[in-house]
């Protein structure tokens, strides 16, 4: 316990020595004439012993008090915790703080819904492949494609067999995904995007039966039921192993660096692919690096440094001067309440679709001056039939239109494309036709 | 336009039409010829009063600092609901990132969830399936902890090569902040939970993605922090606000925001988060899972890209950032022509475990042209890789765990960038 140096035991450390010497002289054998002197030699020495002894019993007796001296100020700077550290982890207790209630059964009915590998959690129910394609068309094609091939940036579900192994491997829900459950799951909770845990289990069923049909996993006869659930394997069921960098990399990566001379000259391989500017308003925009090709007029390194100093071309660009606009003061007039209401609608159409300055075509059309403006009109979207029809016959967005429409879309524009199942509110209606006429022309 | 190395930086521009703007020749202070207006001559803030207290009852930054802000690289992704953007680490110092420039990724979006409506359940193998209120998250015992928070992807682009030209974008999915929070064997044991060591804990949030993960029972009775507050107030809507879950040293996919539900089950969940996504392929196309931890990593944040040298040859301050979710950084290298010969580097001040930690190289620079790098080494003695190092290991497959050694090609006008080297 004591860490505080002891300034006695160098001194029994001595005692001990002179002990053992004398204790050797007494015990050695001698020629005769010396033997006299040896047993004298000894009586004296035994003499040093008895005294030393007594001496030793002395040091002993301070070591001993000194130690309690220790002790006793070891235990009070203890009892001081002032001159310690007071920083502590948090409390524990043996029992329960007693805090939160009791879960009620139809709470963690609604909550825990998660599926483990094994298909515990699913619950009852079936598809089949041919429901599947319906409600996959409805609900998931306007990102996933009809086809589960992917638009623009969404996920490609189908596909992909044998590419893990090459160079950029696609990895698919039919290539890459090892558990069945885990596309259960993820599709029951978390899909369609925007409209999240609104499948019903039987939807679920057809929709996942559907993405392995369309992973020609199964035929066209195929349902998927919580009955034959657990007998499916999937493609990549093998194709994990558990982190194994520990023996991969960290004993080889844990050696003393090398500091000098670790190479012999050093080149640049390559250069920035994108430049990225930073305008004002936030984002970047990212332009391709015409000068990633320039390599040779760039210097080598070696332990003298540079090779030279590289060639560059005074271009003197800059960057206009660009002033972050100045922001408009919003309008405070009586609509600015209803314009506030309809921006937090909105929220749930801004998974596909963008309003506003800068707003581009995503999986819905951008939705400026949508108010007066021709159905399915706007430049470079991918309109279904019922769109195209209706801008041939030149209708137009009114307040009306609009209306009818988010209420029941599907209803409304048969064979949209759009997944979402409508507003159900009339207020919700009004405020987000609000919301959006203050993106119109001149607003 | 034609090279890139001849783009003066927007920062060194603004830089220099402020100083146009105040009558003064652009310059170093040391090139000043005559006597400086902006000293000589009354300057409006010298004599006009400023803006009175509660001008802005929550400060923002100054409108000079306008450009220190998070960016997202839009085509990265399909859609910014689903996607993420970076801290702009080019332009901060010290190690505490403000929560208002931490970068956010969403699965789906950034939900508004009050404290009043916040209901966090525990529930699976315990004796008392448990429903808490904000209220009662506020009542256990709390610590607090400096944590860095790194998404997986970070630097991912990379892999590829020298990609995207800034440290932002480079290594800006990461932040750090001082968390306050209940750790998690607390909430687990008040609802008697099986901790037994084969045992895991499966998380999941409120939001629309619920994202799921599994944490083996060993990392949720360890540090693992059942967090309320980030930097002293409130955690910021777009980190989990009210509660997230802190899980130092792992990857950022498995601090769940808006945590709502804690299960504890008898193995993982396999969700897509732990199976589709964050998982990395191999050559010979296998795949490795459950990397959950981050390991060592460094970059020099300035000189960088987007912090060109502006003041020419002279005292010239190297700054970067360190990290490891195995502990402490316990030393930093650096070198200026491309890792022929290392530094060691002066630590900020001693790392926090699990935390960034702040180091400099303080040199004389002569003008000529440097090969930036930082090498970091964490208290289990592992080093910081180069990207050779990690290709030689795990192919050209990976998107996730690229902690390589990153490059900055400086020319000799003090103008970075991202470059990869032999």
């Amino acid at each position: 316990m004591s860490k505080s140096p002891n300034p006695l035991w160098p001194a029994l450390g001595v005692t001990g020595i002179v002990l053992g010497a004398a204790y050797g002289l007494s015990t050695r054998g001698y020629k005769a004439q010396e033997a006299d002197m040896a047993l004298a030699q000894a009586q004296a020495a035994e003499a040093r012993v008895v005294e030393q002894a007594a001496a030793n019993e002395g040091l002993q007796a301070q070591i001993a008090a000194v130690q309690e001296e220790a002790r006793a100020r070891v235990a009070e700077l203890e009892a001081r915790p002032v001159a310690l550290s007071l920083t502590a982890p948090a409390p524990e207790r043996d029992g329960a703080f007693g805090l939160g209630r009791a879960a009620h059964a139809e709470e963690l009915a609604a909550w825990d819904v998660d599926v483990l590998p094994d298909g515990r959690g699913l619950p009852e129910g079936a598809g089949d492949v041919f429901t599947g394609e319906e409600v996959f068309a409805a609900k998931c094609a306007s990102c996933h494609g009809d086809f589960a091939e992917g638009v623009d940036n969404w996920p490609v579900l189908a596909g992909g067999f044998d590419t893990l192994a090459d160079k950029d491997p696609v990895k698919t829900v039919g290539s890459y995904w090892p558990y069945l459950s885990t596309v259960w799951d993820y599709v029951h909770r978390s899909m369609p995007f925007g409209e999240a845990g609104t499948l019903t289990a039987d939807e679920t069923y057809a929709i996942v039966a559907y993405i392995l049909y369309s992973n020609d996993l199964v035929d066209d006869e195929f349902e998927l039921s919580s009955e034959n659930f657990a007998e499916f394997e999937m493609y990549n069921k093998d194709g994990f192993v558990i982190d194994d960098r520990p023996d991969r990399e960290y004993a080889d990566w844990s050696a003393e660096p090398c500091m000098e001379n670790c190479k012999d000259e050093v080149k640049i391989t390559m250069r920035s692919v994108f430049l990225v500017s930073e305008p004002p308003e936030g984002g970047t925009e990212s332009v391709m690096n015409h000068a990633r090709d320039q390599l040779d007029s760039l210097p080598s390194f070696t332990a003298d440094g540079p090779s030279h100093v590289a060639a560059v071309t005074q271009a003197a660009a800059t960057t206009p001067a660009v002033q972050p606009a100045a922001v408009e003061a919003p309008e405070e007039d009586a609509g600015a309440e209803l314009v506030a209401a309809g921006e937090k609608v909105f929220k749930k159409c801004k998974a596909c679709h963008q309003v506003g300055q800068g707003a581009k075509n995503k999986s819905g059309p951008q939705l400026n001056n949508l108010i007066g403006r021709t159905i399915g009109s706007v430049d470079g979207f991918k309109y279904s039939n019922v769109f195209k029809a209706a801008m041939e016959e030149g209708r137009v967005w009114d307040e009306a239109s609009l209306a009818a429409f988010l209420a029941k879309p599907k209803e409304y524009m048969k064979g949209t494309k759009m997944s979402f199942s409508g507003l159900k509110k009339e207020a919700d209606i009004e405020a987000i036709t609000a919301y959006l006429a203050s993106f119109g022309e001149g607003s | 336009m034609s090279d890139a190395l001849s783009r003066p930086s927007r920062r060194a521009f603004l830089k220099g039409s402020a100083a146009m703007a105040a009558g003064t020749v652009a310059g170093a202070a040391a090139a000043q010829s005559g006597p400086d207006p902006l000293i000589t001559e009354l300057q409006d803030w010298a004599s006009y009063t400023g803006a009175g207290v509660d001008e802005t009852p929550y400060g923002m930054p100054i409108s000079f600092e306008s450009h220190v802000v998070r960016r997202n690289v839009e085509w990265l992704t399909a859609s910014p609901i689903s996607s993420i953007n970076f801290t702009p680490i080019h332009a901060l110092e010290g190690t505490i990132t403000p929560q208002g420039c931490a970068f956010e990724r969403h699965h789906s979006g950034a939900i508004e969830l009050s404290k009043q409506d916040y209901r966090l359940m525990i529930n699976g193998l315990v004796d008392r399936p448990l429903v808490f209120t904000y209220a009662d998250i506020e009542r256990f015992p709390r610590e607090n902890h400096v944590y860095f928070c790194e998404c997986a992807a970070n630097t991912g682009m990379e892999w590829a090569g020298a990609q995207l030209n800034g440290a932002q974008f480079t290594h800006g999915m990461i932040h750090n902040m001082e968390y306050t929070g209940v750790p998690l064997r607390t909430l687990l044991k008040e609802a008697g939970a099986d901790i037994s060591a084969d045992k895991w804990v499966y998380v999941e949030g409120a939001d629309a993605s619920s994202n799921g993960r599994s944490i083996p029972m060993e990392k949720a009775l360890d540090d693992v922090l059942v967090a309320f507050k980030a930097n002293g107030e409130a955690l910021r809507m777009e980190h989990g606000y009210p509660v997230r879950l802190v899980v130092p040293g792992w990857e950022g996919n498995m601090w769940v925001k808006w945590l709502r539900r804690i299960e504890v089950v008898d193995g993982p969940v396999e969700s897509r988060e732990e199976t589709s996504k964050y998982t990395d392929v191999y050559e010979d196309g296998t795949a490795r899972k459950w990397t959950w931890v981050m390991d060592a990593k460094s970059v020099i944040t300035s000189p960088s890209p987007q912090m060109p040298i502006t003041h020419g040859k002279g005292p010239l301050v190297i700054s970067g950032l360190a990290w490891s979710g195995h502990g402490q950084i316990t030393r930093v290298d650096v070198s200026r022509d491309g890792g022929i010969t290392w530094e060691t580097a002066r630590l900020g001040k001693q790392g926090d475990t699990k935390a960034l930690t702040r180091f400099y190289l303080d040199v004389d620079w002569d003008g000529a042209p440097m090969l930036l790098q930082s090498r970091a080494m964490d208290e289990t003695g592992y080093v910081q890789p180069t990207k050779a190092q990690l290709r030689d290991s795990r192919g050209e497959n990976s998107v996730y765990h690229n902690n390589c050694i990153q490059t900055w090609y400086v020319n000799e006008q003090g103008i970075a960038e991202n470059v990869e080297v032999s």
